[in-house]
């Protein structure tokens, strides 16, 4: 379906000093085309803006109406980051309170320092606890019970609900107790005060814990913005000021000194310099820029300090879109999780079906007193009850890992697609440019009898300069660099997969495989014989004829990325099959094949007939991966069950693959299947961990093991379990911070 | 005494089963203009039943006022769109729903839930 979802974007204003302000900036907004709406915020001096309107745009508008402008980006997170925290220490503040107040109750509870509840003073004295652990419940356990409250009015349950009901009524059933003592039977006559108290402060406690471990879920993120500089040395006026990078604008001048970062994307215009872009491309060695080469924001200059033109800001840079992009796949849930939110969605109500079971059973079939019975088993049915640990246990993994493996340069689009990566049994590899470096060089030049070498150059220089098959890019290359100089072509014709056909002074030539010779009648006689000694070489051969005989032969051939034999071997041994496709002959494909050790290959693959190939492969029963270019392998790539794009680091936004390799080398593809495998693992242990606890634990605390063993379940250990219960997820998710693909 | 407690544990068995799962009537709304706001606290949206018309943009403006980190974002599943949402800060999530049908939007966890239903 063709989504169009975009979230408006949000532009600081720094200089909003009065109310009206707000209108002229809204007007100004408003009257720029494509924006639908513009609402400025006095209060904390934002204005959101939606509609298709680059960020530049906007912040021209405002500065023309006499405003300035910045976007709003970083300031968010950082302002997000603090509430974080806020809610953190808010949270631990209300643990200590919480849990003082508690232990002094356990304390005069297992102490008995008050007096008898049957007595009048000791009412009194009960009553003081009561209102304690009632300020107890509303300070540190209010939420729970508006939560509860709203839910319940919209028809929902979730896990407040549980909790409210459980240490509600605790609460009223002990102070009931402590108003009508004489109304309860004298074995049952005890309060639960402790109990709701210390289970309030344990769910504060683990809440703020898991607060602080999913912090940790997002730090891949955190790493990415924290790339991206804070300020921006900006020529303005003829003077080099720092600026904040929201400020920087489109066609701004920045300069960048040795060893500091690039604030944004653009075109080198003075001066030259290596930068690192590590980051980005994986390339470990500083890339040398000279003016008119283009600059990424986040990468590192090394040397020289230089000037270029701001080309893309804000949103639009390319590690700004990464970071969307990651952020975006880490919001995505695989299929693995759809159980467990399908069990999430009705877990709640079923517990509460299971606690008033549970007080039935109890009350009906249970030994004296009763009541005690019936109450302790059903709080601790509500309170053990964990739905966040079901529901946590495979986002939380997929945060974790997808940040995992953006930092190894594979950028993953859904969570879907981590999951199918780590369930592939054959990986298909395109040879051009995935296992080779895609750069072809002329490597042979054998003309025939009549002929000598320029001139065939030249023929063929003069008929692929029209074309785009990077084939025909080495066979120019080469004529370029003999200065030879070309000729001009009546006309040109492609041949799909087969080559071309030109007419050069008045007669036709052909360029292309033994194939296309054939199919024209063309004799290639004594150059067949050589083509298949240098297509065993692992060179492609091109066959040329002028005027229906042949002149000779070229032969190209694609070096292959030094990384490439090492990669293949570590996706075998992660158990994957590993084929190689290409349009090339069987004997040049058989070389490159047999120099990088892949288990089979599939040659003279015409690039429409790619998908095919994977379509027959899953028809074998095989998982199937492709990687490609993103490109000319579109249609291989989304039939494919997981596809991969081979990037060159700024191009992020690949659509037709599921997973984009920022960095050339194949061991993205086995980074991303290990850490695919490594996720799915994850979030199996989180699964099982979290479906085993539920259905273990609620049977306990409905007092399974009474009838056999007498035991029944604390409450307090309830509340404390189901407080592990979900911190023990995060923190599995977390270990695989530490994966090592 | 017994049939009575036995009767009343049943009664609200058959309650729980009534409204939570077979009543229906949740807080909606229509969108109407282009933009809905959908305050986000104490573990509901309100309003959790969206309808909206297929081939029409809608507007959402999520109001998220729960620190809690459960609420922090909102996923649309089916229609691959997602978002994370400041506190305090109102947030739109603009886009045109092409395909009718009911769209769960839910937190991480799945524990707010909402229903966009697109006519």
């Amino acid at each position: 379906m063709n989504n169009k979802s975009k979230t408006s974007q949000r532009l600081h204003v720094s200089d909003i000093s009065c109310a009206s302000c707000v209108e002229t900036i809204e007007t100004a907004l408003k009257s720029v085309p494509g924006v639908d709406e513009a609402h400025v915020n006095f209060a904390d001096r934002t204005a959101t803006v939606s509609g298709d309107v680059p960020a530049d745009i906007l912040l021209k508008a405002v500065s023309d109406s006499g405003y300035t402008a910045s976007i709003a980006e970083d300031k968010t997170e950082s302002e997000r980051e603090n509430k974080d925290l806020a809610h953190y220490k808010e949270l631990l503040k209300k643990t200590v309170v919480a849990g003082v107040i508690s232990l002094a109750i356990v304390a005069v509870t297992m102490l008995g320092l008050l007096p008898e509840i049957t007595t009048f003073k000791g009412q009194i004295s009960w009553a003081v606890v009561s209102l304690l652990a009632l300020f107890v419940l509303t300070y540190a356990g209010g939420r729970f019970f508006t939560g509860a409250l709203k839910s319940f009015k919209n028809h929902n349950a979730n896990m407040d609900t549980l909790i409210a009901i459980g240490t509600g009524v605790a609460w009223v059933y002990s102070s009931f107790v402590v108003i009508f003592p004489d109304a309860v039977s004298e074995i049952a006559r005890h309060v639960y005060f402790d109990t709701a108290t210390l289970i309030i402060t344990f769910i504060n406690l683990g809440s703020a814990l898991e607060m602080r471990a999913r912090g940790k879920t997002s730090e891949a993120i955190k790493r990415l913005i924290g790339l991206q500089p804070k300020t921006a040395r900006v020529l303005r006026g003829g003077s080099e000021v720092d600026i904040p990078i929201e400020q920087v604008g489109m066609d701004d001048i920045v300069r960048v000194r040795p060893g500091e970062k690039i604030p944004v994307d653009g075109e080198l215009v003075e001066g030259s310099s290596h930068v690192d872009e590590s980051m980005l491309t994986g390339e470990p060695i500083p890339v040398s820029k000279k003016v008119g080469d283009e600059v990424v924001g986040g990468a590192v200059n090394k040397s020289g300090s230089f000037l270029f033109k701001a080309t893309r800001i804000g949103k639009d840079t390319a590690l700004s879109q990464i970071i969307e992009m990651v952020r975006k796949a880490q919001n995505t849930k695989p299929e693995i999780g759809r159980l467990a939110d399908k069990v999430s969605s009705i877990f709640v109500p079923t517990v509460l079906i299971i606690a008033v079971l549970t007080m039935l059973i109890w009350f009906n079939f249970g030994p004296q007193p009763q009541l005690t019975y019936m109450l302790v088993t059903t709080m601790a049915v509500l309170i053990i009850a964990c739905p966040c640990a079901l529901g946590l246990a495979t986002p939380i993994s997929v945060m974790v890992g997808v940040g995992k493996a953006a930092e190894y340069g594979v950028l993953i689009r859904r969570g879907d697609a981590l999951q199918q990566a780590g369930e592939i049994s054959t990986v298909v590899l395109d040879k051009t440019g995935t296992i080779t470096e895609g750069k072809p060089v002329l490597t042979a030049l054998e003309p025939t009898r009549g002929w000598s070498d320029t001139e065939l150059l030249k023929i063929a220089a003069s008929v692929e300069t029209g074309s785009e098959h990077p084939l025909a890019e080495a066979v120019v290359e080469a004529s370029k660099e003999r200065n030879i100089e070309l000729a001009s072509i009546e006309s040109f014709e492609a041949v799909s997969g087969h080559g071309v056909r030109a007419v050069y002074q008045q007669k036709t030539v052909l360029l292309g495989n033994r194939k296309l010779m054939d199919d024209n009648g063309v004799k290639l006689k004594s150059l067949l014989e050589r083509s298949q000694e240098l297509s065993k070489l692992g060179q492609t051969v091109i066959f040329i004829s002028v005027g229906g005989e042949v002149a000779g032969l070229l032969g190209i051939s694609d070096p292959i990325k030094t990384d490439s034999k090492e990669a293949i071997q570590r996706l075998q041994e992660l158990g994957i099959k590993v084929v190689m496709l290409t349009g090339d002959n069987r004997a040049t494909a058989q070389s490159v094949a047999a120099l990088v050790g892949v288990d089979d290959f599939i040659a003279e693959v015409l690039p429409q007939d790619k998908a095919d190939q994977i379509t027959k492969l899953q028809k074998q029963g095989e998982k199937v991966a492709m990687v490609g270019d993103g490109i000319n392998d579109a249609p291989a790539l989304a039939g494919s069950d997981v596809g991969f794009a081979i990037g060159t680091g700024t191009d992020v936004a690949i659509e037709s693959a599921d997973i984009t390799l920022m960095r050339g080398s194949l061991f993205g593809v086995a980074h991303a299947v290990s850490i695919s495998k490594a996720t799915l693992r994850n979030i199996k242990e989180n699964l099982v961990g979290a479906f085993g606890y539920n259905s273990l634990a609620i049977p306990i605390a409905a007092g399974i093991l009474f009838p056999f063993t007498g035991l029944l379940l604390n409450p307090i250990i309830a509340g404390a379990a189901m407080a592990l219960s979900s911190l023990t997820v995060v923190t599995n998710a977390n270990r695989l911070r530490w994966f090592k693909p | 005494m017994e049939i009575i407690i036995n009767l009343i544990g049943l009664f609200l068995i058959a309650f729980i089963v009534w409204w939570f799962w077979i009543f229906k009537n949740r807080s909606e709304a229509r969108v109407e203009g282009s933009v809905l706001e959908i305050v986000v606290d104490s573990g509901v949206y309100e309003p959790s039943v969206i309808h909206a018309k297929a081939g029409e943009e809608l507007t959402l403006r999520f109001i998220r006022k729960d620190s809690n980190p459960c609420s922090e974002k909102v996923l649309f599943d089916g229609l691959d769109i997602s978002a994370d949402l400041p506190v305090g800060t109102p947030l739109d999530l603009t886009f045109t729903p092409e395909k009718k049908g009911e769209f769960d939007f839910t937190c991480q966890m799945a524990m707010y839930r909402g229903k966009l239903i697109v006519e």
